[in-house]
């Protein structure tokens, strides 16, 4: 086995999400079944998502992130820290500081302002559509 | 946190998967040999992304199984530095904290990446930061099971392979973990605004308007 490139891609915790999805789902509806013939993957495989399931990405969508991503054109953030920004989705000052490099410096405090009401726009609230969700399911 | 690493190699299907297209069956090689592994120098491998090239196959003389050269991509766990993170605080003693993400429980956060005045407190078995606002001491309590974020600052691969035909017997992953020979550890570090426990920083949203001074008297409050 021979590692071509280590550090390829780097992916959202939403795409992860749905490729997970993906093959939990696959492993329920036939061929074969992850669980018996793959464990290592179905057991992976579970505990990433649940732990994804508990982050931001739960309730975003690809035209969400992508809607966000041209309305924060502007700030001319480096990629990690768009990637941050979708993972992380902050919505107070002092995490957005944590996430954007020398901030202080790059963004005026409007700036910050407005990036925090951009994220806030475009990226949904997981705790609100999980409202739903639990209302829906306790039906 | 997640990345795609571009990896060669040469699948062998045993027979039994021959009933398969080719294509299935080397999925299911790939995921079944990495999934839940740690690569040395790559990450955790938690899933096959897609196969980007699939060469010819071959049978070797005295065994019944093909084998195809397969370049394929596959998703890593392996956060850049400087990446932030949340995780459930594992376990705690006086040489740092032990944080869970779920799927990779080996993020240590050493006491000097702490915030300063931080101490650990015996009785309570947990790290406490004295956090002084006006005169006022503060003693922010880091519990078990507790939601923390942190920074990563450094990350550290192990070779856990085993060294000569003595040791290649038995559980050797299980065995090895018992030794301290972890594959793979990430350092964190907490050691600036906004790292620590989610909920001292998310309080109260009230304080999104004002200024960072602000935000740490809702912090003071809140303790």
């Amino acid at each position: 086995m021979e590692v071509v490139n280590s550090k390829g891609a780097v992916l959202s915790n939403y795409e992860v999400l749905r490729l997970l999805q993906e093959v939990c789902h696959q492993g329920t509806k036939g061929k074969r079944n992850i669980t018996q013939t793959q464990t290592h993957l179905a057991s992976i495989a579970f505990d990433t998502l649940k732990y994804l399931e508990k982050t931001q990405c739960k309730s975003q969508t690809s035209e969400v992130i992508q809607r966000f991503l041209e309305s924060v054109k502007q700030f001319k953030l480096t990629k990690a820290e768009k990637l941050q920004l979708i993972n992380l989705r902050p919505t107070t000052p002092v995490e957005m500081q944590l996430i954007i490099e020398e901030s202080e410096d790059r963004l005026t405090e409007e700036q910050v302002e407005e990036l925090i009401s951009l994220v806030e726009l475009h990226l949904p609230d997981p705790t609100a559509s999980q409202m739903v969700n639990g209302q829906v399911t306790n039906q | 946190m997640f990345q795609l690493a571009e990896i060669r190699h040469m699948v062998r299907i045993p027979p039994w998967l021959f009933g398969q297209t080719l294509n299935d069956a080397v999925i299911e090689e790939l995921n079944r040999k990495l999934a839940n592994k740690v690569v040395l120098n790559v990450g955790l491998c938690i899933a096959l992304f897609d196969v980007t090239s699939l060469g010819d196959s071959y049978i070797f003389p005295g065994d019944g199984a093909s084998h195809t050269r397969v370049t394929f991509r596959y998703v890593v766990f392996r956060p850049f530095m400087e990446e932030i993170l949340e995780g459930v605080i594992k376990a705690a003693d006086a040489d740092g904290m032990h944080v869970s993400l779920g799927f990779y429980d080996d993020v240590y956060i050493r006491r000097d990446s702490m915030m300063t005045n931080s101490r650990y407190d015996e009785t309570e078995r947990s790290w406490v930061w004295d956090y002084k606002i006006e005169d006022d001491l503060h003693h922010l309590y880091m519990d078990i099971g507790e939601r923390i974020r942190f920074r990563v600052v450094a990350e550290q691969f192990t070779d856990t392979t085993p060294a000569g035909p003595n040791l290649a017997e038995g559980e050797n992953t299980v065995a090895d973990r018992k030794d301290g020979k972890v594959p793979y550890i990430i350092y964190g570090a907490i050691n600036d605004q906004g790292l620590g426990l989610v909920s001292w920083w998310t309080s109260n949203s009230a304080g999104q308007e004002e200024e960072e001074e602000m935000e740490e008297v809702e912090v003071g409050e809140t303790s």
